[in-house]
């Protein structure tokens, strides 16, 4: 062999010109500056991590306390620092689009393939790595807190997903400083991104960070429907469940089903551009719209797999902060199933221009329209809660509030899009951008940030900061609205979508009206770092270690915060819905159980971090054609496996004793505190015990 | 009963408690599973027809009935023997009569791979690759990958000799095996459908 061919049996072809610093330093336009400035901060800000940990000392307790952690709490809790990691990047990639447009008549600064890259993984970051290891987390950190289970049915399936969701995020980040990741959207239609007009290392990144990330996410809905069906405690059947459980086991379900077409269409892409397969090329009988039907056979389950859980987490804030039991909870559940069975009937309005006949769109059209039956149902169950509670506006009501108005919008636009022939004027234009932000925004993030402040306290055993969270609740609302109702009007103007730059000079003020906007996010993102950096400073003032700061109704809330490892000292009896707030009304809680026994918990195991650091290496071995190091990362991820199947001793039990000592201690701690009322939950008092109020409205109804 | 399938029974204590849940769960998985071959033969379908060939080897070109045929039955025998192993270990029959079930059904399983390859050899000797067309690329997308998922089962069924060998008929192999029966019995109905419609299907039009 040649040298020239040694190198390439070693290294694929990743070489110098695979840096994008490189590439900055031979050309150095704005364009690829701004490129080389973003792989600079991947590279300083993973040295200044590293930095960070060794100089706290912390790597023995990262490891040990969380990386190799199985605990759901543990889990959950780095699901949602990945998510808040990614969103940082995924919010600046928005604004300098929207900064790229608003001076983007006849050109502006970034060309026309970098915009192409920043919309594709904007919205790849967004959909799989933010929105899902956020939602992912919180339904790990409180379902089974909420089902009253000790731990997820499969502990170790739970950190592998969460190792292979890692992975995919991981390789997107890599992207910005070795090659260059796809310019093909998020939803990567062929034949663009095939072998034939893109053969660099774009869709590739896109193909394995996706569909790596995927596997986890099937993963995660197995656990998630299994936990739900196998580990409820004793007396909880499912129309006792919190509607959070329920809105999890829907999500679940579609996880289980609308992952797979993600997984196979991937799996045909990589097909055609490493085997020189068929599936979808323009010659030798390949067939595109097979790639875009299966595509959004799970692109569209997968919106409702996303908006869900956070239709859950609003059912119990507005419940909670409410004071009130949810109204109609028996309605809220038929609508969550319906729509989760509807959202796999649908698909095909994503492309109603792309040669259908005019039955089969408006067949798919009314089954979009649909939709927006059972989503009423939901808005007026929350309207009744709200009507003659004990209404406080806590930040996570803010967000509700935002969240009505502006989700009601974009669920009308909806509507509108859902109509073939609407769709046919406002197909691929700024329209389109503006509704699904309106859905996913005020439907998504808002519900998950909701959720955040919501379960922050039960998570680390103090509050956010309650200031600083108003201010970013109603700056996203404010950002969100200023940045997205211009699109709406920029695309009735006729402004298409993924375009960097225009020539109508009428589209430039509101483009800068949608900049404004864009300005605000950035200050809310900002904030919710600023929240978090005060709450930290003051824990001592927010603390609300009994566990119960909002005056909770369900199983969650009667257990310290942080909860003890193994949840629940003794696992409860469940009476009735909303279990927790009826036994404080009806004197249950906070009762010394007659004996502890012991508790048998897993171990800890590295899998899921080796797992993870394995397909990392697979992914880039794929990616630049690193032939051996593909097959050993593949080999050794297999052995790995199945050497775990030979651990027999995989659990560990925690002693009564030592669970009864913990327990004891906490209950004479509540029973020493002075309980708060409402009133008075966001003041230094509260410490995570409540008054009874109106324990009419707590208790179950008889 | 704990759950669909063949269950151990209360006479097996913890074993029978114990599988519940991961049976449960690995059902779960294959309904997942199914989801990956449903779509892989719809797409096997849409590709069938001149449009999909590109005036490349169409199914009658190819395809050896013969030893399609035989591998149905090689495969279907191995689901019985299978079955045979699983009332071992359901009437505690002792762990040889096991391991000698799962290695008959081993050796039907690798026999089943054997005519697989060579099947796919003499495809590729009349020049019928997935290059060659979208319909080949719809074949070697689908059948392979249950070929895949074959081998992955007879790695398995190594694992739990090993295993049988190793730890004895301990409540985890005992659970671990009513799985791994789930999964090679469903390789066995995704072949019936892979026989139907791709060999059957495709002579017959």
């Amino acid at each position: 062999m040649t040298s020239d061919q040694n190198y390439n049996w070693f290294f694929g072809r990743l070489d110098l010109s695979s840096l994008s610093i490189w590439q900055a330093i031979q050309n150095p336009t704005t364009s690829e500056l701004i490129a080389a400035g973003a792989a600079m901060i991947v590279i300083l800000g993973a040295i200044g991590a590293i930095a960070l940990i060794t100089w706290l000392r912390a790597w023995r307790t990262l490891w040990t306390e969380w990386l190799t952690s199985t605990d759901h709490k543990r889990i959950g809790i780095m699901y949602c620092v990945l998510a808040l990691v990614m969103m940082a990047r995924g919010v600046i990639e928005g604004v300098l689009m929207r900064t790229q447009q608003a001076f983007g008549l006849h050109g502006g600064f970034l060309t026309p393939d970098h915009f192409a890259e920043l919309f594709t993984t904007h919205g790849t970051i967004m959909i799989f790595f933010v929105a899902v290891p956020f939602i992912a987390g919180i339904i790990n950190y409180v379902m089974p807190l909420q089902i009253g289970a000790r731990d997820m049915s499969f502990p170790v399936m739970n950190q592998v997903s969460l190792g292979l969701t890692a992975t995919g995020a991981a390789l997107v980040m890599i992207s910005l400083v070795l090659g260059q990741f796809s310019t093909g959207s998020w939803a990567a239609y062929p034949p663009y991104t095939g072998k034939v007009f893109n053969p660099g290392t774009g869709p590739d990144y896109w193909i394995w960070s996706v569909a790596i990330a995927g596997i986890g996410t099937t993963l995660s809905g197995i656990n998630f429907a299994v936990t739900i069906f196998k580990e409820r405690a004793p007396g909880m059947s499912l129309f006792k469940m919190p509607v959070f459980c329920w809105t999890v086991l829907c999500t679940a379900v579609i996880m289980i089903f609308a992952m797979p077409p993600l997984t196979v269409a991937t799996m045909m892409l990589a097909a055609d551009r490493y085997l020189d397969f068929h599936f979808f090329t323009n010659d030798l009988g390949g067939n595109m719209m097979n790639y875009v039907n299966l595509f959004w056979l799970f692109g569209h389950p997968e919106v409702y797999l996303l908006v869900l859980p956070t239709y859950g987490i609003f059912s119990e804030t507005i419940a909670t902060f409410s004071g009130k039991r949810l109204y109609g909870y028996t309605s809220l559940v038929y609508a969550t199933m319906a729509i989760s069975v509807l959202s796999f009937t649908v698909w095909l309005h994503h492309f109603f221009t792309m040669g259908q006949s005019a039955n089969v769109n408006i067949a798919f059209g009314i089954a979009s329209m649909c939709i927006a039956i059972p989503t009423g149902v939901k808005v007026y169950n929350w309207v009744a809660t709200l009507f003659r509670g004990r209404t406080r506006l806590t930040v996570p009501m803010i967000y509700a509030t935002g969240f009505f108005y502006l989700f009601v919008i974009g669920g009308l636009t909806g509507v509108m899009l859902a109509n073939p022939t609407i769709s046919y004027q406002v197909h691929n234009t700024l329209f389109l951008v503006a509704h699904f932000h309106n859905v996913l925004i005020p439907g998504v993030l808002f519900g998950l940030l909701s959720g955040y402040h919501y379960w922050f306290p039960k998570a680390f055993g103090f509050r956010l900061h309650e200031g600083w969270g108003w201010a970013s609740a109603v700056l996203w609302i404010l950002g969100f609205s200023f940045t997205f109702f211009p699109l709406y009007v920029l695309g009735f103007m006729g402004m298409p979508r993924r375009s960097a730059n225009y020539s109508d000079p009428a589209f430039e003020p509101v483009m800068f009206v949608a900049l404004f906007g864009a300005t605000l996010v950035l200050a809310a993102l900002a904030s919710l770092c600023v929240q978090l950096v005060v709450s930290i400073r003051d824990r001592k003032r927010l603390a609300v270690p009994l566990g119960d700061p909002w005056n909770g109704r369900t199983l969650e809330w009667a257990m310290p915060s942080p909860p003890p490892h193994y949840n629940f000292a003794v696992l409860p009896y469940v009476h009735e819905r909303d279990e927790f707030g009826d036994a404080k009304a009806t004197g249950r809680a906070y009762c010394e159980p007659e004996e502890y026994e012991d508790i048998e918990l897993p171990n800890n195991t590295p899998i899921g971090m080796i797992i993870c650091a394995a397909a990392t290496l697979l992914g880039l071995a794929l990616i630049f054609y690193i032939w051996w190091l593909a097959v050993l990362a593949a080999v050794s991820m297999i052995v790995t496996f199945i050497a775990r199947t030979f651990d027999l001793e995989t659990t560990h039990l925690i002693p009564a004793s030592e669970i009864a000592a913990e327990h004891k201690a906490w209950l004479a701690r509540v029973r020493a505190a002075s309980p708060i009322t409402r009133d008075a939950e966001t003041k230094p008092e509260n410490e995570g015990l409540a008054v009874l109020e109106r324990p009419d409205l707590m208790a179950a109804p008889k | 009963m704990k759950h669909p399938g063949i269950n151990l029974g209360p006479h097996h204590g913890t074993a029978h408690d114990q599988a519940e849940k991961v049976v449960f769960g690995f059902w779960v998985f294959l309904m997942s599973d199914l989801i990956i071959f449903g779509l892989m033969f719809a797409t096997y379908v849409t590709m069938t027809n001149p449009v999909g060939m590109a005036g490349g080897p169409g199914p009658k070109h190819v395809f050896d009935l013969a030893s399609v045929f035989a591998q149905t039955m090689i495969l279907l025998t191995s689901s019985l023997t299978f079955g045979m192993a699983s009332l071992a270990i359901r009437h505690e029959q002792g762990r040889n009569i096991i391991s000698i079930w799962l290695y008959v059904t081993l050796a039907l399983g690798l026999t089943f791979l054997v005519f697989e390859a060579r099947d796919f050899t003499s495809m590729v000797g009349l020049g019928a690759v997935p290059s060659r067309s979208g319909y080949l690329s719809a074949f070697f997308g689908l059948v392979p990958l249950h070929g895949l998922h074959v081998m992955a089962g007879c790695l398995w069924i190594m694992v739990m000799i090993l295993q049988i060998r190793a730890f004895g008929m301990i409540p985890l192999v005992k659970t671990r095996l009513l799985r791994l029966g789930l999964f090679w019995h469903f390789l066995d109905l995704v072949w019936i459908g892979i026989f139907t419609i791709v060999y059957l299907g495709g002579i017959g039009t």
